[in-house]
Order: C-alpha cells, then sequence, then structure tokens
C-alpha cells in the first residue's frame, strides 16, 4: 500500500467514524478534574493504548482501542471501544463500544459492569461483567464476560506487561484471547478460542503521554467459516491524558 | 519594626542578596530591645510571574517574594499580622511549628474559614517559644505554588551564638501547575519515576548476586507490584529545587570571613521533597531541631524531611567557597548555594551519588500482601515498644529485633549499632537485604539520626506512663494514588479526640514504601528515642518506611488542629486528620 493510499484510507476512515465521534462529542466536557471534597476529586483519564496500523502484504488495517474513565477512587464510568478498519475493502472487521461502571474492590483490582453494543461485524448488544487492574508480577489484566441477547457466553482476557529497555524504550509484550462458550451461527462463531492474539511493541516514551510504537501481531482466528493465522507487522502511537 | 525583604525570582547581583538583611538582622539580635511589643506586620498575598525553569510562570507568593519575607519576631512579643488577599481564590497563611490559640491557626475549614479574594485576616498572638520556623500557604496547592517564608524569632534572653546568621530555606518547584501533577499522579502513580529497573539493571545485579537471587528479588517486588526505586512521587523529572528561592544555576550565595561562626538555619519548605544536606570540608554542629535548642551533635550530613528545620553552626577557617550542598533524597537532583567569602567565588558542584534502592525490609520484611504485613509488623513492633521504650543503649534489643521481626523496624531499635547509616534509606538492614545497594552510596561519615537528637531541656511531664495510646497507621494505596490514616481517607473519617491536659502516646506504623512526616498543629510532638525526658520536641516527625515512630503529645492546647503528612499531595488526598483537644464536659465540633 502507498502512502497516498494510507492518507486516502485514513481520511475515509475518519468520514466513517465521524458518527462515532460525534456521539462521543460530550466526552471533552468531562477531562478536566472537577473539585468535589478535597480528597475525592473527580479525574478523568483518557488513553488510546493502540491506534495503529497493521499488516502484510495481503492485509492493510488500522486497529484502536481506547478507554476512558470518569470518576473518583471508588467509582467510575468506563468506556471503552476497540475494533478494526480495512482500508482496502472500505469495511470494519469489527468495532465496539462498552460502557461500564466501575468499583474498586481491593488495592489493584475493579470489578465492572455494563453493555456492550457491537457495530460491526454485526449490531448486537451483550451485557459485560468483568475484572480489570493489576495483577502479581505487573501484570495488566482486562478481562470481560459477555452475555448476548439470546444467552450465548463470550469472554475477553487481555494481558500486557512492560519490560524497561530504558526509562523511555519499553518493550511491551501482550496476548490477548477471546472464547465462546458454544457455536452462535447466526454470529458465525465457533465455540472455543475464537481469536487469539500475540504481540510485541517496542514503544519510545517521548512524553509518557505520547509514545511511538513498531511490532508485530501473531493473530490466530477460528470461526464456523474459516481458520488462519497470519503475522502482522505493526505501527503506531500510544498516547493519554 | 520588623525586617522584611524581597527575594527577587529573577536572578539579582548576590550583595542585594543576604548580607543587608543578615547585617540589620544581627544589629536587631545584637542591640536591639528585648522588650515585649505589639508589632504590626503586613503580608500581600498576590500572583506573580516568575522565571525558574526558564519561561515564566504563575506563583502565588506573599509581598511579591519567592520566598516569602522572612519574618523576625522575638520571643513574649504580641504579633499582629494582617494577610491581605489580592488573589482570585481564597488564601490561608499557617505559622508552622508555632503554638497559638487555634483560631490562629491558619487552616481553612478547621480552624477558620479561609481568607477570601479582597479580604484582610488579621493574625494575633503571643509568640511563646523561640527558634527557627516557617510559614506557609494552607489552602489548595498555594504551598507549592510559592506562598512560603522563614520565621526567626529571636530568644527572650539573647546569647551570641554566631557571628553571622543565615536561613537557607530549601524548597521545590515544579514544572507543571500542581493539580496537573496530582492529576498526573492519579493516572499513573509512577508518572515521575525515571529511575525504575531496566533490563540492563537486571543483566548488571545477575552479575553482582547470580542469577537465581537477583531472579528471587525481581520476584519479590513483582509479587507486592512495587517497585524499589519508588523514593519520591514527585522527583527532579518536574522539579527544580530551590534554595532561599533560586535554582543552583541562580546561584545562591552566603558570604563569610574565615574564622567566624556562623548559623544556618535549614528549612526544608518543599512540598514533596526530602533533601539530603552536606558542606564538604566543614563539620555542621545541630544545635536545633524543628526551633527546639538540642545537645551539640557534629554531623557531616543530615536529612531534613519535609518542613523540619535544623539549625548547624559551621567555622569556615579557610578562604574558600564551600558547596551547600541539598540532594534530593532518590537522588534526581539537588540545590546548590555557595557559602564564599568573596561575592565572584562559587562553589563547585559536589559529586552526585547514586541513589540507593529499598529493600524488602523497608516493606515490612514483606512477601506479598503489603498492608496485611504491614499490620502483623505493627502489632509486633508495637508489643516490643510497650515494654522497650526506655533510654537503654540498645545493642541487645537490635539482634532481638531482627530476630522478632520479619516485620517492619522501627525507629528506636536496630540502628544505634550503625549510626553511619541510619540516615540512608534502607538504614541499617541493607546487608541482609535481597537488593544491596549500598556499597556506592552509603558514605562513611557522620550522618545525623534521629536518636541524636536531644532536647536541652527537660519535659518532666514525660515521666510515667501515658494517659493514652494510640496506634495510628500510615496507610495508602500506591497503585491509584490514595493515602490514608488507618485506611480511611478525611473526608470519611471521624476527628481524634483527646481530653484537654492529657499525655497521648501516638504509635505511628508506616505500612507504605514512602516516609511521611507527619505534622500536628499547635501541639509538640515528643519523640520516643530513649532520651527520656530530654526526648526532643518536634513538630514533624519523619517515619520511614516500614516503621514505626513513638511520640508523646502533650495535650496542652484546646481546640480543633490539624494532623497530617506534611507532603502536600499525601495530605491532600487524604492522609489527614482533625484533631480535637477537648476540654472535659466541653464538646467541639
Amino acid at each position: 500500500m502507498s502512502s497516498t493510499d494510507a492518507i486516502l484510507a485514513l481520511l475515509s476512515l475518519r468520514s466513517r467514524l465521524k458518527p462515532l465521534l460525534r456521539g462521543l462529542g460530550w466526552l471533552p466536557l468531562l477531562f478536566n478534574a472537577v473539585h468535589a471534597q478535597d480528597d475525592d476529586m473527580i479525574f478523568s483519564h483518557f488513553k488510546a493504548e493502540r491506534l495503529e496500523y497493521e499488516g502484510n502484504e495481503n492485509l492493510h488495517l488500522f486497529k484502536w482501542d481506547v478507554q476512558h474513565w470518569i470518576g473518583n477512587d471508588d467509582h467510575k464510568l468506563w468506556l471503552k471501544t476497540e475494533g478494526d478498519y480495512s482500508a482496502d475493502q472500505d469495511i470494519f472487521g469489527r468495532a465496539d463500544l462498552q460502557m461500564l461502571y466501575s468499583r474498586n474492590i481491593d488495592t489493584f483490582w475493579d470489578f465492572q459492569i455494563g453493555a456492550r453494543r457491537a457495530f460491526e461485524p454485526e449490531r448486537t448488544f451483550d451485557a459485560v461483567i468483568g475484572f480489570q487492574g493489576l495483577a502479581p508480577y505487573f501484570i495488566e489484566v482486562d478481562s470481560a464476560m459477555f452475555i448476548s441477547e439470546n444467552g450465548n457466553v463470550l469472554g475477553r482476557l487481555s494481558l500486557g506487561y512492560e519490560l524497561l529497555l530504558t526509562q523511555r524504550l519499553i518493550l511491551a509484550p501482550r496476548v490477548e484471547l477471546n472464547v465462546a462458550a458454544e457455536d452462535i451461527q447466526y454470529r458465525g462463531v465457533k465455540a472455543g478460542v475464537t481469536e487469539f492474539e500475540a504481540g510485541l511493541r517496542l514503544r519510545y516514551e517521548i512524553e509518557r503521554e505520547f509514545a511511538p510504537y513498531i511490532g508485530f501481531d501473531y493473530v490466530e482466528e477460528e470461526s464456523l467459516r474459516e481458520h488462519h493465522h497470519s503475522l502482522r507487522a505493526v505501527m503506531g502511537v500510544r498516547l493519554w491524558y | 519594626m520588623a525586617i522584611q525583604h524581597l527575594f527577587h525570582c529573577t536572578p539579582i547581583k548576590a550583595k542585594m542578596w543576604l548580607p543587608p538583611l543578615v547585617k540589620a538582622y544581627a544589629l536587631v539580635v545584637a542591640f536591639g530591645p528585648s522588650f515585649a511589643s505589639a508589632d504590626t506586620y503586613h503580608l500581600d498575598i498576590s500572583e506573580q510571574s516568575v522565571q525558574l525553569i526558564g519561561k515564566a510562570q504563575q506563583a502565588v507568593v506573599a509581598n511579591r517574594g519567592l520566598p516569602a519575607p522572612t519574618l523576625y519576631w522575638r520571643e513574649g512579643e504580641q504579633v499582629n499580622l494582617q494577610v491581605t488577599n489580592h488573589l482570585q481564590e481564597q488564601t490561608s497563611i499557617h505559622w508552622h511549628g508555632i503554638v497559638l490559640p487555634y483560631q490562629m491557626d491558619g487552616v481553612p475549614g478547621i480552624s477558620f474559614d479561609g481568607i477570601a479574594p479582597g479580604q484582610t485576616f488579621t493574625y494575633q498572638f503571643e509568640v511563646k517559644q523561640s527558634g527557627t520556623y516557617w510559614y506557609h500557604g494552607h489552602s489548595g496547592m498555594q504551598e507549592q505554588q510559592g506562598l512560603f517564608g522563614a520565621i526567626v524569632i529571636a530568644p527572650r534572653h539573647q546569647h551570641q551564638t554566631a557571628d553571622r546568621d543565615y536561613v537557607v530555606m530549601l524548597s521545590d518547584w515544579p514544572e507543571a501547575d500542581p493539580h496537573r501533577t496530582l492529576a498526573r499522579l492519579k493516572k499513573q502513580n509512577d508518572y515521575y519515576n525515571f529511575q525504575k529497573r531496566t533490563l540492563g539493571d537486571f543483566f548488571a545485579d545477575i552479575g553482582r548476586l547470580g542469577f537465581w537471587e537477583t531472579l528471587s528479588d525481581r520476584l519479590a517486588w513483582g509479587e507486592m507490584r512495587m517497585e524499589p526505586t519508588d523514593l519520591a512521587d514527585v522527583t527532579g523529572a518536574t522539579y527544580r529545587f530551590l534554595i532561599n528561592g533560586r535554582t543552583p544555576d541562580m546561584q545562591g550565595r552566603y558570604l563569610f570571613k574565615p574564622g567566624e561562626k556562623l548559623r544556618l538555619r535549614f528549612i526544608n519548605a518543599a512540598a514533596m521533597t526530602h533533601f539530603d544536606v552536606r558542606i564538604p570540608g566543614l563539620k555542621m554542629r545541630v544545635i536545633a531541631a524543628d526551633g527546639q535548642p538540642v545537645a551539640p551533635v557534629d554531623v557531616e550530613e543530615f536529612r531534613i524531611a519535609v518542613a523540619e528545620t535544623y539549625d548547624v553552626l559551621v567555622e569556615p577557617q579557610t578562604e574558600q567557597a564551600y558547596a551547600i550542598f541539598a540532594e534530593a533524597m532518590d537522588r534526581s537532583g539537588y540545590a546548590h548555594a555557595s557559602l564564599t567569602p568573596r561575592e565572584d567565588w562559587l562553589a563547585p558542584i559536589p559529586t552526585k551519588r547514586p541513589m540507593t534502592l529499598l529493600t524488602m525490609e523497608d516493606m515490612g520484611g514483606g512477601h506479598g500482601g503489603h498492608e496485611r504485613h504491614g499490620q502483623s509488623g505493627a502489632e509486633a513492633t508495637h508489643a516490643i515498644h510497650g515494654e522497650r521504650l526506655l533510654p537503654e543503649k540498645q545493642e541487645g534489643q537490635h539482634t532481638g529485633h531482627g530476630e522478632a521481626a520479619a516485620v517492619s523496624g522501627d525507629n528506636h531499635a536496630g540502628h544505634d549499632a550503625e549510626p553511619n547509616v541510619e540516615q540512608q534509606v534502607h538504614s541499617g538492614h541493607a546487608s541482609s537485604a535481597p537488593m544491596d545497594a549500598s556499597e556506592p552510596s552509603v558514605p562513611s561519615h557522620a550522618l545525623l539520626s534521629y536518636q541524636q537528637l536531644k532536647s536541652e531541656q527537660p519535659e518532666h511531664s514525660l515521666m510515667g506512663a501515658p494517659n493514652r495510646e494510640i496506634t495510628l497507621r500510615l496507610t495508602g494505596n500506591m497503585n491509584r494514588y490514595i493515602w490514608s490514616f488507618d485506611d480511611i481517607k478525611y473526608s470519611d473519617a471521624e476527628p481524634v479526640r483527646v481530653k484537654l491536659g492529657e499525655r497521648v502516646r501516638f504509635h505511628y506504623v508506616n505500612e507504605t514504601m514512602m516516609n511521611h512526616p507527619i505534622h500536628i498543629h499547635g501541639l509538640w510532638q515528643y519523640l520516643e528515642n530513649g532520651n527520656g525526658m530530654y526526648n526532643p520536641k518536634k513538630h514533624v516527625i519523619n517515619v520511614k518506611p516500614g516503621q514505626t515512630a513513638t511520640v508523646d503529645v502533650l495535650a496542652d492546647a484546646e481546640g480543633e488542629w490539624a494532623f497530617h503528612c506534611h507532603l502536600l499531595y499525601h495530605m491532600d488526598t487524604g492522609m489527614f486528620r482533625k484533631l480535637i483537644v477537648e476540654k472535659a464536659g466541653y464538646v467541639l465540633h
């Protein structure tokens, strides 16, 4: 893919995302900390863990993985969205948005409950229950169970780690596992591991909040219709504020 | 009249700086009237642009100076301080370490309503003490934004101790708005730590300690989800460290003539930084701690916790410039000024030292379950304490302790045996620690320890059993940047209530990995350090990671007092209590 293609694809991605972004337009209002009681202030944290191009000779995707929370120490409202967009085919492979209430239940853990709206590949609603936090040995854990309108159960677990090469050059391995409890015909989902993703990203923190990275992902997908696996190069940026 | 003066934040000629002030002060001290009088002081609080990091920033200042003017009072004087607020927001001034009626203490929401924009508040009280103290804003984060100054109180019976008398005020200055700093810590608690352990350190440690020991150390820290380099929440990555409002580049100067005796009044006015202070080539004689005279101790270095003050005497004999060098405890930066016989001579910057690492012992000996461990540690140390607090020398106690405790070390035992490492972060325990970083960083010279502080005046009411004992656990959730006492934040907590006239013994059990300088307003804390009725009285007690400090508080001043960790962001996120001292049959709210 040439760089012109990439820019065009990005532009087209932007127009495709516009409705979604408009929906989130109220968020900036929440970005500034609001004072409540002195030690009970409300903060807000936007974090794009991954904003990236991912591809190989057959495949060109733009992926995002964005989370945003607002709240105090105990109670937070959490928004998560992730998905991918194929520049070649001008379609979203996946795109969803979760809205969760998050409660701090332990030093390192939040319990989360809420709903997921998937926009692609199909429009679905799921209830979500999950745990997010920091496991021993500094392993970042984000786990969720999704229960569909029809009672189908799906799960997602993602684990991340950071290894400091220097204070700013950081190697971050990551594993994500998607599972399904049973076959779901209409979604083409097959019971078992539906998607396995293992990746390695090397980022450089120009600022803590702004870190471009490169890396690769190994992806294995299993559905009722097909099975494939591929190795992809990634480049992108991690940013937060 | 009070001698007030302005410190400008832009570099100015050194000769405009301290000497006139000092001469004037020396005159007052030496020849001035020693009677009590009612003097009126004015402080105008306003916003002002400063140039400390190479670009203009807004500071909150008093009388247009950073630091605010040094206030010279006399013991017995009735002071009358008119503080006018020219800001758009509320302000307040707290007289740190000063014993006064609680309505004059200056903590909004506790002892008064704060000073509204445009308003003038008059603080009036009799000065009943002498020594080195300081004052600072107690509203929002104004203290971190520049609102602090020194207080020097001449004793009623003056005896000349020095030829020159200087205030050395240390502070930390942030690049960003302090609220932004706090927001960053809430989002990523290690935001400012750029000294974390890297892959390179891992291999270096393998070379030094062997593979399995290195691995088990990493696993132990990993299990707790903590970093051994986590000595300071906010570091030189954002801070400039100042002496009297000057960065090292601005080259502060203190003049002397060889053979003179100088009194240096060190005040740590930093919001978040403990400093290790030394003057290479000069021995420092510590003569006062937190304003109170102590039996002289000769040291080459001392650690000054946030909000503490130490007076030292130095007698430079040779015609050379000496560095007043205050390294941030985590070695992420330093403050520097010159003690010099000639204005154009500047002292070189001494060699910086590598940082030390926290050890498992600092963590309460813990493997996993940080809080839980601290708790059991608390009980154990408490038990030992109850019986063994008297002024015995502690060799036996040291061994006893080491064995009794896979739990926390405490402030009293153990350290006398190794006075040389006392002030280091990992104190005397380093040798048994899995991660021994002591070799390069523990200097071989005399460091001040709390054990050496011995009051000049005895306090007879310290003898016998206290009326009450209160154990206060210093707690926190580093990961989410929440700080508390007994796991309860200020906003959720009931006040601590004691009776007027009681002697209350507090055990501060530090279950966290950070140092916490604990400050009680309006009342003294007598540090239980084995000197009996000569235990030193302080307004701030620094409690090291994983350790316990015991203090006696004579509740001799009625009212509502603030009681908190003096690290600004710890105080603001909940490590704070109201302490109510009430008369029998009289309930305060």
